[in-house]
């Protein structure tokens, strides 16, 4: 599919600027992408606790973002959201730890659910009340997100002894089930429930296609669709917060077990990139979610193995998000939209 | 007479449309020179070649009696020619006098450029205040800078495409008294209008359009509204459906009133104003009407309201269901270029299509009545999976008119159903349209080519300034024509 290899041509050409940029600046190129690939899928080990777990956070944020993007919404605060929903498991889990053991996880999850859309609810009135738009309110809620978290756990939500910037830990109840031997957790199947559940929504109810129909041509699904693409814009984003606020239950819940500062390293905006390069796709973000992570876990192999600092991988991520934004943009790519853009207003198609 | 401008057997064709069938036009020194003709007749078109928007196909271009080719609208601003455009082009966030200085390409100290805006304002009987926001203007101040600015680096043509079309009577005069002024200091100014008596008005001479030809080019003394109107309207292109023809009759017996209006208001679609008055009418099933206005006379409001897209202010209106629509824009209110045709077939038939249960579509079955839908209505397409923007647009409109009517519509609604397309698609559509009223459906329709109303409907309605007028069946086309331009506003 024509998806498919604009996707892998963004991830060929990154590892190639990563490859000419170490030659350049005297690394051994051959060696790093070595302790890459070992980093991150050399061993069950490195597959499962490294890539994997970083995997999870990445997918169930792309997968949000991928539902706001298909309905015409930017939600570019998914990092703001997971911390909300990092911060929600984190106080229930600390909080509400004397309710039967099997409940506490849903609740937990639950409670993150809820507080990421809640997150998402001030742009969201902001966009439907004063036509603000989303990509700035989201974006700028990213940092109070941020604020926010330093802010509790250095007062409401500090550990008792009062000496480190966290919080306490959360209960084992609270605590996702790991695998064994590894540190993967449970959260893998909730990533991959949410990427099928998500796949059959899009493709096969009335509900994903009206989404995708607003996304699409929001004109055209209102007048001759008969949907009002404002709504269904706003639930879009309460969908996304929700699965961003989520990734942060999980992340608490399965990694963490306590809250604390830079708990994320910027899964909010990595999600994005892992939502293009997918395609908006589920089963696209499955996978390019996983081949990101891999690629944020083979990066610290680099660093220890091969002495080249682990930013380097950056390089790759930044060159796919580019190359999958011009992918994404209308009618299959940039070029051609540009053109058919040019042409379309002046020259009608010629009619049968 | 030599003129400042000289144009010469211009042609443009976009597409499969020709916009200009080899158009004269000559604008003398302190002249103001009326462009009319309907919607569509290529008088903007025509300026654009002026311009430097648009590049003729054919023909010549003469400047003060030198043949020039105008690349670029820069290049038309360092020849002196300025233009009006029909939407404000001035930058909100910039003061009025930042934004003269850009149009004029002014240099220097803002307070400077401040005096400067101001007495060319003063001088030119159009003042400004220099240090307000473009933004925070009003609409009539507005175009007031528009002017400004297409002046601000000594243009002697000016170009003015309707630029009265936003503004109040008193507005209205004051900068028809402005260009003249200007005419009558030695300028030349173009003035593109529908509007008959503005053009009787301020203009010296006239140039009539009508499907991108000339139909008269003359002094305006001695001409009358109707004879300008006739000029516009033309005689009619099919011999059938001249002066005093009977309309067709309807195929099938005409059923029960499936539309009626009463005593219906409806407003503006930008929310100010009223569009529709007190508009009244009945449409049995089997009867097309058709709706014979100029743009901008409420004739697209009364026509959403219909198909239920907008809600009237007051009045009765009832309307049987379902309804069919096919709104005016194919490409971004018809469909959705990007999806495939199954996908745009289901739009809005997702509540009454058998392929969606409780929330559920079984693609299969969209894509098996997909491709009997394109064979039945002759839409040249590679499959049911391609792209809608893969098609021309006489198949796009096939394939919204496929939608619209396999829901068997009781009431089709139709804006410009055949826009843009050839004649051979457009004589598909009226087929279709034809079609469905046979079948006991109730349509309502407007065109802009009142040809295509003449020839298409069993009963017409002409809308002038809000208000509904049924035409007696035995009206003439040049009565419709003046009854459609009559009420125009000064």
């Amino acid at each position: 599919m024509n998806r498919v290899g604009w996707a892998l041509g963004a991830v060929v050409l990154g590892l190639g600027m990563l490859v000419a940029g170490l030659y350049l600046t005297g690394y051994d190129a051959a060696a790093a992408l070595a302790a890459l690939w070992t980093g991150a899928f050399g061993s069950w080990y490195a597959f499962t606790s490294a890539t994997l777990v970083r995997a999870v956070p990445l997918i169930l944020i792309g997968l949000g973002i991928a539902i706001a993007f298909r309905g015409g919404a930017f939600n570019i605060g998914a990092e703001g959201q997971f911390y909300a929903g990092a911060i929600a498991a984190t106080w229930i889990g600390i909080h509400l730890s004397t309710q039967p053991a099997w409940l506490a996880i849903p609740v937990l999850l639950v409670g993150s659910v809820v507080a990421g859309a809640a997150w998402v609810a001030v742009p969201v009135w902001l966009k439907l009340r004063f036509g603000v738009i989303e990509v700035i309110s989201t974006l700028l809620l990213n940092f109070v997100g941020e604020s926010l978290v330093s802010l509790l756990v250095q007062g409401p939500l500090q550990e008792p002894s009062g000496i480190y910037p966290q919080s306490d830990t959360i209960p084992e109840v609270a605590r996702l089930p790991v695998l064994q031997g590894s540190r993967l957790h449970a959260g893998i199947f909730l990533a991959l429930a949410a990427a099928l559940v998500l796949w059959y929504l899009f493709q096969r109810t009335l509900w994903g296609f009206r989404l995708r129909a607003v996304g699409a041509g929001p004109r055209a699904a209102e007048v001759s669709g008969g949907v009002d693409a404002q709504k269904t814009g706003a639930m879009a984003l309460f969908y996304s917060g929700a699965m961003a606020g989520l990734a942060g239950g999980v992340e608490v819940s399965g990694v963490s077990y306590a809250l604390f500062q830079n708990l994320s390293p910027g899964y909010g905006f990595t999600g994005i990139a892992v939502a293009l390069l997918g395609g908006l796709n589920p089963m696209g973000v499955l996978l390019s979610g996983t081949l990101i992570a891999g690629l944020e876990a083979g990066a610290g192999a680099m660093q220890r193995d091969a002495g080249i600092p682990a930013v380097a991988v950056y390089v790759v991520e930044a060159v796919i998000i580019i190359v999958a934004m011009l992918a994404t943009t209308p009618r299959g790519g940039w070029i051609k939209a540009r053109v058919v853009r040019r042409i379309r207003p002046v020259m009608p198609r010629a009619a049968t | 007479m030599p003129g400042v401008l000289e144009l010469s057997g211009i042609q443009k064709r976009f597409g499969s449309v020709q916009a200009l069938r080899g158009a004269d036009f000559v604008l003398a020194d302190g002249e103001v020179h009326a462009l009319l003709g309907e919607n569509g007749a290529g008088k903007s078109t025509l300026m654009h070649v002026v311009y430097g928007l648009v590049q003729p196909d054919e023909g010549t271009l003469r400047l003060r009696g030198a043949e020039r080719r105008i690349g670029s609208p820069r290049q038309a601003r360092a020849l002196g020619i300025g233009m009006v455009h029909q939407h404000f082009t001035a930058v909100p966030a910039l003061t009025v006098a930042e934004n003269i200085a850009l149009a004029g390409g002014w240099l220097g100290h803002p307070h400077d450029l401040c005096r400067r805006a101001r007495s060319l304002s003063e001088r030119l009987g159009l003042p400004l205040n220099a240090e307000e926001r473009a933004g925070r203007l009003t609409v009539g101040m507005k175009q007031r800078l528009e002017i400004v600015k297409a002046l601000a680096a000594d243009a002697r043509v000016l170009l003015l495409d309707e630029p009265t079309a936003v503004l109040a009577p008193p507005e209205a005069d004051e900068l028809l008294a402005v260009i003249r002024a200007f005419a009558d200091s030695g300028g030349s100014a173009v003035l593109i209008t529908h509007k008959l008596d503005e053009a009787l008005r301020v203009a010296d001479r006239v140039t009539v359009l009508r499907h991108g030809a000339v139909t008269y080019a003359g002094p305006v003394a001695g001409e009358s509204a109707d004879s300008l109107a006739h000029a516009m309207i033309g005689p009619g292109t099919k011999p059938n459906l001249l002066a005093g023809d009977a309309r067709r009759l309807p195929l099938a017996t005409v059923g029960a009133a499936l539309v009626r209006i009463e005593a219906l208001e409806l407003s503006r679609e930008s929310g100010y104003g009223i569009a529709v008055r007190h508009g009244g009418l009945k449409i049995h099933g089997g009867e097309i009407v058709g709706v014979a206005a100029v743009e901008g006379n409420g004739q697209r409001e009364l026509l959403r309201a219909v198909a239920g897209r907008t809600l009237p202010l007051r009045g009765r209106l009832e309307v049987k269901r379902p309804i069919g629509f096919i709104p005016e824009d194919r490409t971004s209110e018809g469909l959705i270029p990007e999806l495939s045709l199954t996908e745009n077939i289901t739009l809005g038939l997702d509540r009454e299509a058998p392929w969606v249960r409780r929330g559920h579509i079984d693609w299969a079955h969209a894509r098996a009545r997909t491709s009997e839908l394109l064979q039945e209505f002759g839409i040249v397409a590679p499959g049911p999976q391609a792209s809608a923007a893969s098609l021309s647009g006489g198949n796009q409109q096939k394939l919204i008119l496929a939608r619209e009517l396999s829901r068997a519509p009781a009431v089709l609604v139709a804006e410009n159903p055949t826009r843009g397309l050839d004649v051979g698609a457009a004589a598909a559509i009226h087929a279709r349209i034809d079609a469905a009223a046979a079948a006991g459906a109730a349509v309502l329709f407007y065109s802009s080519d009142l040809d295509e109303v003449l020839h298409l409907s069993h009963r017409i309605v002409v809308m002038c300034r809000g208000v509904l007028t049924e035409v007696a069946a035995t009206a003439s086309r040049a009565e419709i024509g003046s009854m459609m331009l009559r009420d125009m506003p000064a």
